[in-house]
């Protein structure tokens, strides 16, 4: 491995958040996030502070990758859909990009049919978006690989005994 | 996969506990969950069974503090150790930095041992990594029970590359941080090989 597999840059992150953001007005949802397949949370966006959103990253990535597991046992690719319906609140889990998470969480002021719809253009914005980042990764792949200078390229021994020595 | 956001300046890195049914990978995660600072921890996240054997996985967020002005999180996860849990291990492996794997000393878990090494080989390699490369530390637990095999005996049975390996008891903790450390720190250092 030579640099990290994903690469996200400011301004693709910025396109992200806004995305993620007018997804949220437009389905009247509470929360909207991103997560990648391995549960990293990418980009969150909404009602977050009563959310435990390490905990969500990481739940959504383990129930796509069992729902995953699921799906190529019968034979299909992937459920490229998750509902999971609760007495107040719901969850709607969407694969974009084929690596990334995008999870929608929304309550009676909005609907299931309106959150698909909302959610069926963002994911096409999404989708452009990440085309954008693998395409400019690919471009400057050489000149990162060059000019890359990992701030742990330093990394000594005392640093790590610092962390653990609370 | 390590996941580097030089945006918020912090480091994600994944380490999955493995090992035999049993050998005690939830109870290390405990053990850190309860000794950790409640600021620098987030909530452990069990998927047990009724009798609280893993189903799927147990889930624990750390904060370590900042390296090079980068905020350090691990994320723990243990799979579930019974062997026909092993669609589940496959998928809890998936974007694994770093490796523990907790051997179970009793006498009578020897063969388990080695048979989950076995395992842990062959799923890696289906999600593309190499034992002989991938951060990896062995501990062997359970060392206070009276049928515990000798430590060399161990080594000769288990020891994959020379790897660092520990003894620990993970019910009263000892040998439980200095595990963690160990495989962090390899974690960590081929952050500089990059």
């Amino acid at each position: 491995m030579t640099a990290p597999d994903l690469v996200l840059y400011d301004e693709e992150f910025q396109r992200i958040r806004d995305s993620l953001q007018r997804l949220r007005h437009d389905a009247n949802a509470n929360v909207v996030f991103l997560v990648d397949k391995n549960g990293q949370q990418i980009a969150a966006v909404g009602d977050l502070q009563s959310l435990d959103t390490t905990s969500l990253a990481s739940l959504t990535a383990g129930n796509v990758a069992a729902t995953d597991g699921l799906a190529r046992l019968i034979g299909e690719k992937e459920f490229s859909i998750l509902f999971h319906e609760g007495e107040k609140d719901n969850i709607h889990i969407s694969i974009v990009a084929q690596r990334v998470i995008l999870v929608v969480i929304f309550d009676e002021r909005s609907s299931l049919g309106l959150v698909r719809l909302r959610v069926r253009r963002a994911t096409t914005e999404l989708d452009k978006i990440f085309e954008d980042i693998a395409a400019k990764v690919e471009k400057e792949k050489e000149s990162l690989q060059a000019e890359f200078e990992s701030p742990f390229a330093e990394i000594t021994d005392e640093d790590i005994d610092r962390l653990f020595s609370e | 996969m390590t996941f580097i956001n030089y945006a918020a300046r912090e480091i994600n890195c994944k380490i999955v506990y493995y090992g035999p049914g049993l050998c005690g990978k939830t109870t290390n995660l405990q053990y850190v969950y309860d000794r950790t600072n409640p600021a620098a921890k987030g909530k452990l996240i069990s998927l047990a069974t009724e009798t609280d054997r893993t189903l799927f996985f147990d889930f624990l967020p750390l904060d370590l503090g900042t390296v090079r002005g980068f905020k350090t999180r691990f994320h723990l996860y243990t799979v579930p150790g019974q062997v026909f849990y092993d669609a589940s291990r496959k998928l809890i492996l998936k974007g694994v930095d770093g490796v523990v794997f907790v051997a179970d000393s009793q006498e009578a878990r020897m063969e388990a041992n080695v048979e989950s090494i076995r395992n842990l080989d062959k799923n890696l390699k289906e999600q593309g990594y190499d034992i002989a490369t991938i951060p990896y530390v062995l501990q062997f637990n359970k060392r206070d029970l009276p049928t515990a095999v000798a430590t060399d005996e161990m080594y000769r049975q288990l020891n994959i590359k020379g790897e660092p390996t520990f003894e620990a008891t993970a019910t009263t903790g000892v040998g439980v941080f200095d595990t963690l450390k160990a495989v962090a720190r390899q974690v960590l250092m081929e952050l500089k090989k990059r």
